[in-house]
């Protein structure tokens, strides 16, 4: 289990990470979505020691980490997959860890073999390594000590479309197997298929957090019409909450939160036509995320800035 | 009920485990000892120690007048290149974990920056006493063959004390190197301050102490890098040990305790 609580980080006058506490429990897959520069590799950093927190703190299985005897054995962390002396090999990174940890030599060859690098990779420097055989090398190193909690970083990043769908089975087994699994990444699809848990931050500050069914559950009705004004002011006058539906990528739908039938039936009152009406599941997560992250994102979806 | 009992047995899959031993200092320094000639510019600048050696024994040999064919000269053409070295091997193994970024995976194995420090400082200070050790067995086996050739008698004129002197400034030197790359943390930052401070700050003090009194007097109170160079010439008296103390505190003691502490405090990305 991992356990954060109310931590901040300033740098100068600017917030980095804001009075941000959530827990990542153990035998689940916990998501730590954000846009770029929410604050997401900084939180992470705090939890390892490698940033000094300004308050706040963060347990891992109730202890502090810098506590931890033998940090690789309890906790695989993978922060950077290219943070890596260019000059070694792959095996050999691999072997240092081993060391560090005191393992036997036989676990270097295991997790290679885990990760898909064969030996002819495993031999090359890590200079020339590509994105994705660096990803492969830091899962493999964040797994070597068997660990019961893992904070990875981005760890699809780079990595193609099997080797997505390896991690994902291999992050599922974990969690199925009691492990705790804290995963970030900024693309939501990525991380909607795998997480049990979801943890939202933007600009520092966590915006939603809750299980998946949860937050799915609150992302109400998906309304598609060629007459957007009309049923917004229907809806406004029937006192039903809604937002522009920002993921849909076109401006003729809206997402609103009540059930599918409560909206056709303003619809059918306002004599409003509708093209599309369905619960905003799937595509209602990136509906929230791009909500809930609206006024903190850098790039302007709504309307206003496509004109 | 049941759904307590399956959620303790969901809960209980991952058998719970012993907390694990502690990490062994020595551990530590056996690890930063392997990552020292893992690489191909650590491998190699370890192999310059010995390379250098044999060529700087060679130099001697081929180039050295007949009656100047003694175990010092040996001593002294080794020593030098040795000075530039060991500071070099110093520098790299503290900046690569910042400039290589890979003090991102060493900080977060051993949490406790300050132990995988002292276990580098370990590391460096063997590494200037094994060097000294093999690069002066390469002199001596210089020696042997260079007055056999040349014809000369055999000269030992090197006491245990002078190498001792010696293996003292070279590891003095590779200090401030070590010093230097706690302090900056960048590798090419770190080399070109050795060099200013070797050479640069060095010629200057040489040429105010020349013309200026005040500072011929003071100088070997305050320029560590004149008295630190006085130790290869050996027999120190108690003053000359004062010299080095104070200068020392001021050129390497003093810096090394600034850099440490920022370097625990710093942010590693
Ligand atoms: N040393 C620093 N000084 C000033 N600002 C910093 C520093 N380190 C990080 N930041 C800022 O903190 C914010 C959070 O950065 P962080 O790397 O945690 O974002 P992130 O959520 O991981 O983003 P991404 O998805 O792009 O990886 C950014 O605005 C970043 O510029
Ligand atoms: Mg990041």
């Amino acid at each position: 289990m991992i356990t954060v609580d109310s931590l901040t980080k300033t740098y100068g006058g600017f917030t980095a990470v804001d009075d941000v506490s959530f827990t990542a429990r153990s035998g689940r897959v916990t998501g730590f979505l954000g846009p770029n520069g929410a604050g997401k590799s900084t939180t992470m950093r705090i939890m390892v020691g490698l940033t000094p927190a300004t308050s706040g703190t963060a347990h891992v299985g109730g202890r502090r980490y810098a506590d931890l005897p033998n940090p690789g054995l309890e906790v695989g962390v993978l922060l950077d997959a290219s943070a890596q002396h260019a000059g070694r090999t792959g095996r050999e990174i691999l072997t240092v860890a081993q060391r560090t940890m005191g393992l036997p030599r036989r676990r270097v060859d295991e997790m290679l073999e885990l990760v898909s690098l064969t030996p002819e990779e495993a031999g090359r420097r890590v200079r020339n390594y590509s994105l994705g055989m660096r990803q492969r090398l830091g899962i493999a190193t964040a797994l070597l000590g068997d660990p019961e909690a893992l904070i990875l970083d981005e760890p699809a990043n780079g990595l193609d479309p099997a080797g997505i769908r390896w991690m994902r089975d291999l992050l599922r087994g974990y969690a199925d197997q009691g492990g705790t699994v804290l995963l970030s990444s900024h693309l939501l699809h990525e991380i909607e298929v795998i997480a049990d848990d979801l943890v939202v931050i933007g600009q520092g500050r966590i915006v939603a957090q809750g299980t998946k069914a949860e937050l799915l559950a609150s992302a109400g009705t998906l309304v598609r019409t060629p007459d957007v004004r009309r049923l917004a002011h229907a809806l406004v006058d029937a006192n039903i909450d809604f937002t522009d539906s920002a993921a849909s990528g076109t401006h003729d739908a809206l997402r609103v939160d009540a059930e599918a039938e409560l909206v056709g039936q303003v619809a059918l009152r306002a004599g409003v036509p509708l093209t599309e009406l369905r619960a905003a599941d799937g595509a209602g997560l990136e509906e929230m995320f791009l909500d809930l992250t609206a006024d903190t994102q850098r790039d302007d979806t709504s309307e206003g800035a496509a004109a | 009920m049941t759904t307590l009992t399956l959620e303790h047995e969901h809960e209980a899959v991952r058998t719970e485990r012993a907390v694990p031993a502690p990490i062994p200092f020595s551990r530590i320094v056996s690890v930063e000892l392997r990552k020292s000639f893992d690489t191909r510019s650590g491998f190699w600048l370890l192999a310059s120690i010995a390379i250098t050696s044999v060529l700087a024994t060679g130099a001697v040999i081929l180039w050295a007048p007949q009656d100047e064919l003694t175990y010092a000269t040996f001593g002294a053409a080794i020593g030098f290149p040795m000075a530039v070295i060991l500071p070099m091997i110093a520098i790299l193994s503290v900046t690569s974990e910042w400039s290589q970024r890979s003090g991102l995976t060493s900080f977060t194995l051993v949490p406790h920056r300050g132990r995988v420090i002292s276990a580098k400082a370990t590391v460096a200070i063997s590494t200037a006493v094994v060097s000294m050790v093999l690069a002066f067995a390469i002199g001596a086996v210089g020696n042997l063959v260079g007055t056999t050739i040349a014809g000369t008698d055999l000269v030992w004129d090197m006491g245990l004390d002078d190498f001792l002197y010696i293996v003292g400034a070279n590891t003095l030197g590779m200090l401030m190197g070590f010093m230097l790359g706690v302090l900056i943390r960048n590798s090419a930052g770190a080399i070109v301050a050795y060099f200013v401070y070797s050479l640069v700050l060095s010629s200057l003090s040489e040429v105010l102490a020349a013309s200026q009194s005040w500072w011929s007097d003071l100088r070997p109170w305050a320029d560590f890098n004149y008295t630190q160079n006085l130790l290869f010439e050996g027999g120190f008296t108690g003053e000359q040990w004062a010299n080095l103390a104070v200068s020392g505190a001021l050129w390497l003691v003093a810096p090394l305790a600034v850099g440490l502490a920022l370097l625990l405090r710093s942010e590693v990305k």
